[in-house]
Formats: structure tokens, C-alpha cells, sequence
């Protein structure tokens, strides 16, 4: 690759062809003063803020300083923080052609515009996780999220998706578990494997249970989460058999529609009939989800799967804006504490455990999601057009998840502190009805004032609910909350349920999402995984296998269904015995990702930046085997789970028939057999997360030895094509963008990625 | 001012189009046309036809 030093030093052009412009610009220009000034300015702002939120901590403060401080926290990360990173470790060259360009073919390899990669790739790791992790920490108060969720990204989740990214692109878009198995070994690899494997069911089980919360008892919710399955059978067959590609119409109709079956539900949920039909007990719901959970798996992908993933992507992109727009109209005080007592003294309602580590394993996503790492490696390399972008994409778009979980903290933090103890803590608590409810949040001595059993109705009447007691699992107490923000710039107090019932439906549509994919992923793994058992058993790897779809569609869906069945019954609330298992999954896959991205670094050689992979990968294992030591150690019986699953066993051997939350001798079995269970899987996961990062220790030391190893790296092919690595073009880039232009619109060369870039949209867009 | 609006209306549309997979097509016929210039070019019907074929056997991951 024959470079050009262009006339200004600071300046270089790299060239791969003498007939074509240069394909990368190095920019060694120094920071101008304007931005220097810029990010001061940024700085001194985003510490105002932060002084006013974790030093001034006045009574009420505005939900603005947060935004303010994350947002200018990000900005400094990503200028300063990344840019290290990518000088330091990911060191992108643009003369090099990334896996989308060498592979093109026009399906999943292709290069795609950097702004579009960016939303393609945010719908994809943003879901529910970053809404309700934050929801539920808020018992907590206000401050030990916040700092965790901004600066952990930037430190932990974001330089974790950045780097997984950086691998996956250098080996032509491998996938995790295949990187796994290349840079750790056999053994490494094969626990990376199944690891990845359980944590999926976790995850698709407990945010399978949460719906089911949402849902339980709300026929408004049930009417409209219901029609999101005709509505996006309507749009599969419209996009099969009437207009084909026509993607973006066929999603705003479906909007529209799903709008529709919002406002309608209301009056659905009035009827007698409708009350009668689409009340559904928490049992009945969890049979349905796991019944289109299997269907999904099942159908053709064009049907069911794409158009639902149509809406939710267009929803996910939509209802964010619309909620960062909400706090900043509507302007709304937090009503939480900085801390809580329940942070110090481990026993809050929504979740049990300490501050340390239970903070950092409930909010996952937003700080720190593992399972990022499956989207960053595998789906979005495939699309990357230079290697620049890299830490726009990765790193951008997880500060953006970010920004999402503190806007869901700061929408749970205004609800007054009654109603949230009273949506968040479980049944067992708080009695189910409203004097109970009041009775049991004013003795927890909050510091606002105490209500009565009227307000609780009033607040259950003003979203159209029957209740709002005990609601846990977090998507209502986001939906309440929401509600509480938006009506009061759209709407008013008129509008309420409705918003309530729209969040509600968002946060179903978008785990329905995670539900249905994540089955249908896991499924595949699981047919793979058969099939390399060999023998008869290799007909498993042949996707149009019937049976074996339907085989391993049902062992799939069976996993999550018994573990979400299990949360349903949980005589002891469901949620906070199995969230902290579903933060633990999600922050163990992490440590496998830092682990192969820690040996990649150190086989390389770096040694002397390997912090930046290892500083989050040892706080993360720290976080993660306290809290599954915890959890399988604890004495304390609101933590650990064999422990309680001692005392329920002694219970019964005594021939009690009622004891703690269990009131019944049958829910003493199921205590019994639950924490049976919880306890095993947090053993199972630890075990294989521990299994991968000894191995990914001693291939590090051993590289360390060897002063580096050899790379698993594809080989180098030189770049033909050019785009600007960040969001706006710099003036050097600017420069070069035209030229290209100019020879594509002359016919000489093609546009990267195949046409329709951003600027030559106007002679296409009508085509 | 008036253009401007009708700028960005038109940048977020090709956003929104480019993201949910409008323009795929015309690139995929494009990309046929450069490198495979002797391949037959499907219908966009049979384009997407076979873009679902191939989704239903390697499935994308959805985060939480």
C-alpha cells in the first residue's frame, strides 16, 4: 500500500490506487482553539452539573443537571477516552478494507453509511435492559446510578464494545463464541459456548417475566400488546405479496395502527366483554408468551419475526427522542434521595443485597451489557465501511444506550417515593390492596410525606389501572412515570393513561423482540451444537430439518418457559429473586468478551495498554463473584439462595405449613425447588465464566512471555472506497468527499458501498 | 428557510428508508451490475424473497 505524505506534515493521505483518490486521511492537525475552547466549555458545564448532583444535592433538583452531566461526560469520553483507545489499541487504518467491503455481497456483508450503521446497530443492543435495570436501582437513590451508569460506560461498556468490535472486524465479522474458541483454546472456547447459551435463557426468561408483570391484570395493556401480532402479520404479508422493500411504509403504517390499538385498548378495557376476555392472570400470560415464543421460532421469519423487529425499530428510535424531548420540556424534580437507606443496609423491596455488588449487577445494561458483545461481533462488521468508524459505532453507540438508561433513571427518581415503594415492592410486602400498600410504605420512614390508601387508587385511576400495587418487574413504574413527563407537555392529565399505556406497549414490544430473536438465535446454537455430535445426529445442522427445528424450538423455548413459570409462582415475588441473576448473566458474558479481547491485546503485544480491557474486566469479575458468592453463600436469606433453600427445607422438615412468604405448604415446595434451581445456575455460570477467564489467563501470560503471539488476524486487502470516519466530515475529509463525488457522479468509480451515500441521495432517491 | 425544511425532511426520510432497508435492493442490483455483470438480476419481489430465506436460517440477535 504505497503511501502519498501530502504537502501540509500534519496531514497525510493514504492511497491504495494511483487512478483513485486517497481512500484515508490521517489528520495529525492539532486541536483547533475553537474546539479546545468547545471542550472546556464542556467541562466546566458538565461539572457544574455534576457538583449539583452529587455535592449540592438540594431538596428537589431538576432532572435537566442529569442530562446535562451525561451528556457532557460522553462528549469528553469519547473525544479524549476513545481516541486513546483507538490510538493506543485499535490503531484503524482507512487504506485497509474492512469484511464489508472485501466480502460484499450485497445481503449481509455491505458497506453501509456510517450514520445508518449507527442506528442500525443502537436498535440492536438497546432494548428493554437499559430502561428497566435503572428503574429498579432507583430504591437505591438517585446518586449510586447515576455515577455508575455514566462513568461505567464509559470506562467499562462502551470500551467493551468498541474493542469487540475492532476484533470482530479484523476476522472478517467472526462471532464471539468463534473468536472464543480461536484465541482461548478448546476448553475456553466450548465454556464460552455453553456460557453464552444459559445466559441466553436467563436473559430471555427474566425479561419474559417482566412483560408478564406489565401485563397481569391489565386488559388495556393485553388488548394492545395482542394486536402488535396481526398488525405485523398484516405487514409481512403487505411487504411479501403487495409491495416488496417498501420497508419504511409498511413500518409508519404499522405505527399508525399500533397507535390505534393503544387509544382503542382504553375502550376495549371498558367494555364487560373486554374486561372479561383480556384480564389474564400472570399464569395464563406466561403460557402465552412461551406459546408465541415457540411460534416465532417456528414461522417463516418474513411473517412474524421481521415485521415485528420493523415496529420495534422504528418504536425504539422514536419513543427515546420523544422522552429525552419530555424531560427537557417538561422539566420534572426528582423526588429520591441521593442514597437511600436501603442502599446501606441491603434490604430494599425491589431487589435484596447491598449497594455493593447488587447496584452494579441490576443495572447492566446502560453501563455494562454483556450481550452486546453478540451484536458487535457476528452482525454489525459485517456492515462497517472504514475502520475509523469503529469507535464511532461501537463506542458512540453505546454512550447512547447510556444516555437511555439515565433518562429511565431520572423517570423513575420523579415518582414520588410512596408510589414507587408501592409499585416496586412485591405482593408479599405490601398486601395487594391499598390500605396495606399505605400502611406498608409509610412505615419504611421515606422522607416525603406519608399518603393513605386513597392516593394509591387515585394514582391506579388516573393511568385507567385497576391497581398500581405491587406492579414490580420496572416497565410499569417507567410507564407511570413516563406518563407523569409526557402529559405534562402533551396531553395533560386527559392523556395520562393513555402514555402510560404506550410506554407499557413499547417496553413489550421491544422485549417481545429480544424474546422472539434471542429464541430463535438460541435455537440455532442448539442445532449446531447437535450437530457436531456427528453421527445421526448431524442431520441437526441442516436448517431445513423440520423435526429438528421443532425439536430444538421446543427444548428451547421449554429452558426459558420453566424458569419464567418458576418466576410467575414465586411465592417469594419473582422479580428480585431472579433480576440479580439476569444482571449476573449479562455482566458474566462481559467477562468472557473482555477476557478474548484481553488475549487478543496481549498477543499482539500492547502490554503496556492492556489496562484498558483489564481494568473493566477485573472490576467486572469482582462485581460478579462477589455477587454469585453471595448468592450462593449468603447466610442472610433475603440473598443467598441456599440458604433460604435451607430454611424452607427445615421448615417443611419441622411440618410447618406456613413460613415466611409462603403460606402454604405447597409454596414451601416451590420455595424449596426455585431456589434449588436459582442456586445451581448461579454455580453453572460462575463455574463457566471462571473455566473461560483461567484459560484466558494463561494464554495471556503465556503471550506475555513470548513477548506476543501470533495473530488469528485476516489477512490485509488495500481499500478502494472512502467516508468520513466520525459524524461530521472534517474539513480534510470534506475536501476528499467531494472528490469522490465527482468521480462518481462522472460514472469512473462506483460509491462506496454501492451507491446512495448520504450526498449523491438526490440523483437516486426517487429511484 | 423553506428549502432547508425541505432538506431535512428529505435527509431524515432517506435516513429512515436507508435504515429499515428501502434502498437495499437497488443496491444489491447495483453490487450484481459491478462485480457479477453476467448474473441475472432478480425482481425486487425475488430479492426479498430470498433475503428472508436467508434470515430464516441465520438469525440476528436482539439485545435486552
Amino acid at each position: 500500500m504505497a503511501l502519498r505524505a501530502a504537502p501540509e506534515s500534519e496531514i497525510e493521505y493514504l492511497k491504495t490506487d494511483p487512478d483513485l483518490p486517497a481512500v484515508g486521511v490521517v489528520d495529525r492537525t492539532p486541536i483547533s482553539p475553537a474546539a479546545r475552547i468547545t471542550f472546556a466549555v464542556l467541562g466546566l458545564l458538565g461539572g457544574i452539573a455534576w457538583v449539583m448532583i452529587a455535592f449540592v444535592r438540594g431538596e428537589n433538583i431538576n432532572a435537566v443537571w442529569f442530562v446535562v452531566a451525561a451528556v457532557c461526560t460522553y462528549l469528553i469520553g469519547y473525544r479524549y477516552y476513545a481516541r486513546l483507545i483507538g490510538r493506543k489499541l485499535v490503531q484503524p487504518r482507512d487504506d485497509r478494507a474492512t469484511p464489508a467491503e472485501i466480502l460484499e455481497n450485497g445481503k449481509d456483508y455491505m458497506p453501509t453509511d456510517r450514520r445508518v450503521l449507527f442506528g442500525h446497530h443502537f436498535a440492536a443492543i438497546a432494548g428493554a435492559g437499559p430502561l428497566v435495570g435503572p428503574v429498579l436501582a432507583a430504591q437505591m437513590g438517585y446518586l449510586p446510578g447515576t455515577l455508575w451508569i455514566i462513568i461505567g460506560v464509559v470506562f467499562a461498556g462502551a470500551v467493551q464494545d468498541f474493542l469487540v468490535l475492532w476484533i470482530s472486524t479484523k476476522r472478517r465479522g467472526r462471532s464471539l463464541g468463534q473468536m472464543a474458541r480461536d484465541e482461548l483454546g478448546l476448553v475456553g472456547g466450548v465454556a464460552a459456548m455453553i456460557g453464552v447459551f444459559v445466559i441466553m435463557i436467563i436473559l430471555i426468561a427474566v425479561l419474559a417475566l417482566v412483560v408478564v408483570n406489565a401485563l397481569a391484570e391489565s386488559p388495556w395493556g393485553v388488548f394492545s400488546i395482542a394486536m402488535t401480532i396481526p398488525i405485523a402479520l398484516f405487514m409481512g404479508v403487505y411487504l411479501r405479496y403487495l409491495r416488496p422493500g417498501k420497508v419504511a411504509e409498511v413500518s409508519l403504517i404499522g405505527v399508525v395502527l399500533l397507535l390505534l390499538a393503544i387509544v382503542s385498548g382504553g375502550w376495549v378495557a371498558d367494555t364487560g366483554w373486554g374486561a372479561d376476555w383480556f384480564t389474564l392472570s400472570k399464569v395464563t400470560i406466561a403460557w402465552l408468551m412461551i406459546a408465541y415464543g415457540f411460534a416465532a421460532s417456528v414461522l417463516p421469519v418474513w411473517l412474524l419475526l421481521a415485521p415485528r423487529d420493523y415496529l420495534s425499530t422504528f418504536m425504539k428510535i422514536g419513543t427515546i427522542l420523544l422522552l429525552a424531548i419530555g424531560i427537557l420540556v417538561a422539566r420534572p424534580t426528582i423526588q429520591m434521595p441521593d442514597v437511600t437507606t436501603f442502599a446501606i443496609q441491603g434490604n430494599g423491596p425491589a431487589f435484596a443485597g447491598s449497594l455493593f455488588p447488587f447496584l452494579f449487577i441490576t443495572i447492566a445494561c446502560g453501563a455494562l451489557s454483556g450481550f452486546h458483545a453478540l451484536i458487535a461481533s457476528g452482525t454489525t462488521p459485517k456492515l462497517l465501511e472504514k475502520e475509523k468508524q469503529t469507535r464511532l459505532i461501537g463506542y458512540g453507540g453505546m454512550l447512547t444506550e447510556s444516555f437511555v438508561a439515565i433518562m429511565a433513571l431520572v423517570t423513575a427518581c420523579i415518582i414520588d417515593q410512596h408510589l414507587y415503594f408501592a409499585l416496586n415492592a412485591p405482593a408479599t410486602l405490601t398486601g395487594g390492596t391499598p390500605e396495606t400498600a399505605a400502611a406498608y410504605v409509610n412505615s419504611l420512614g421515606l422522607s416525603s410525606p406519608n399518603i393513605t390508601a386513597d392516593t394509591l387508587s387515585q394514582a391506579a385511576a388516573g393511568v385507567d389501572e385497576e391497581s398500581i400495587i405491587s406492579r414490580t418487574g420496572g416497565a410499569p413504574t417507567l410507564a407511570f412515570g413516563m406518563s407523569q413527563v409526557l402529559s405534562q407537555f402533551l396531553g395533560g392529565a386527559a392523556l395520562k393513561a393513555f402514555w402510560y399505556h404506550f410506554a407499557i406497549m413499547f417496553e413489550a414490544l421491544f422485549i417481545l423482540t429480544t424474546v422472539d430473536a434471542g429464541t430463535r438465535v438460541a435455537r440455532f446454537m442448539l442445532s449446531d451444537s447437535l450437530g457436531n455430535f456427528g453421527g445421526p445426529a448431524r442431520k441437526f445442522k441442516d436448517p431445513s430439518w423440520r423435526v429438528g427445528a421443532w425439536v430444538c424450538s421446543l427444548a428451547v423455548v421449554g429452558l426459558w418457559g420453566a424458569i419464567l413459570l418458576m418466576g410467575v409462582t414465586d411465592p417469594l415475588g419473582g422479580i428480585n429473586t431472579l433480576f440479580p441473576l439476569f444482571g449476573i448473566a449479562n455482566q458474566l458474558l462481559a467477562a468472557i468478551a473482555l477476557t478474548v479481547v484481553l488475549a487478543v491485546v496481549m498477543k499482539k503485544g500492547l502490554f503496556k495498554w492492556a489496562w484498558i480491557p483489564g481494568v473493566p474486566l477485573v472490576w467486572d469479575l469482582i462485581v460478579t463473584m462477589t455477587a454469585s458468592w453471595q448468592k450462593i453463600f449468603s447466610g442472610n436469606t433475603s440473598v443467598g439462595y441456599w440458604s433460604q433453600h435451607a430454611a424452607f427445607k427445615e421448615a417443611k422438615e419441622a411440618g410447618k405449613t406456613s413460613f415466611g412468604s409462603a403460606k402454604t405448604p405447597e409454596a414451601i415446595d416451590a420455595v424449596i425447588r426455585n431456589t434449588f434451581i436459582q442456586g445451581t445456575l448461579s454455580i453453572v455460570f460462575a463455574g463457566l465464566v471462571l473455566v473461560v477467564v483461567v484459560a484466558g489467563a494463561l494464554v495471556c501470560i503465556k503471550a506475555f512471555r513470548a513477548g506476543g503471539l501470533p495473530t488469528t488476524e485476516a489477512p490485509e486487502e488495500p481499500s478502494k472506497i472512502f467516508a468520513p470516519a466520525g459524524f461530521v466530515p472534517t474539513a480534510a475529509e470534506k475536501a476528499l468527499e467531494k472528490e469522490w463525488n465527482e468521480l462518481i457522479a462522472s460514472g469512473a468509480v462506483r460509491a462506496p458501498g454501492a451507491a446512495h451515500t448520504h450526498t449523491d441521495r438526490a440523483h437516486h432517491h426517487d429511484e | 428557510m423553506m428549502n432547508r425544511v425541505v432538506g431535512a425532511v428529505r435527509t431524515a426520510w432517506w435516513w429512515t428508508g436507508s435504515l429499515m432497508g428501502d434502498h437495499d435492493y437497488s443496491r444489491y442490483v447495483e453490487h450484481l451490475r459491478r462485480n457479477h455483470p453476467d448474473a441475472e438480476v432478480p425482481t425486487e419481489r425475488e430479492y426479498w424473497k430470498a433475503r428472508y430465506a436467508d434470515a430464516d436460517t441465520n438469525p440476528g440477535a436482539r439485545c435486552c
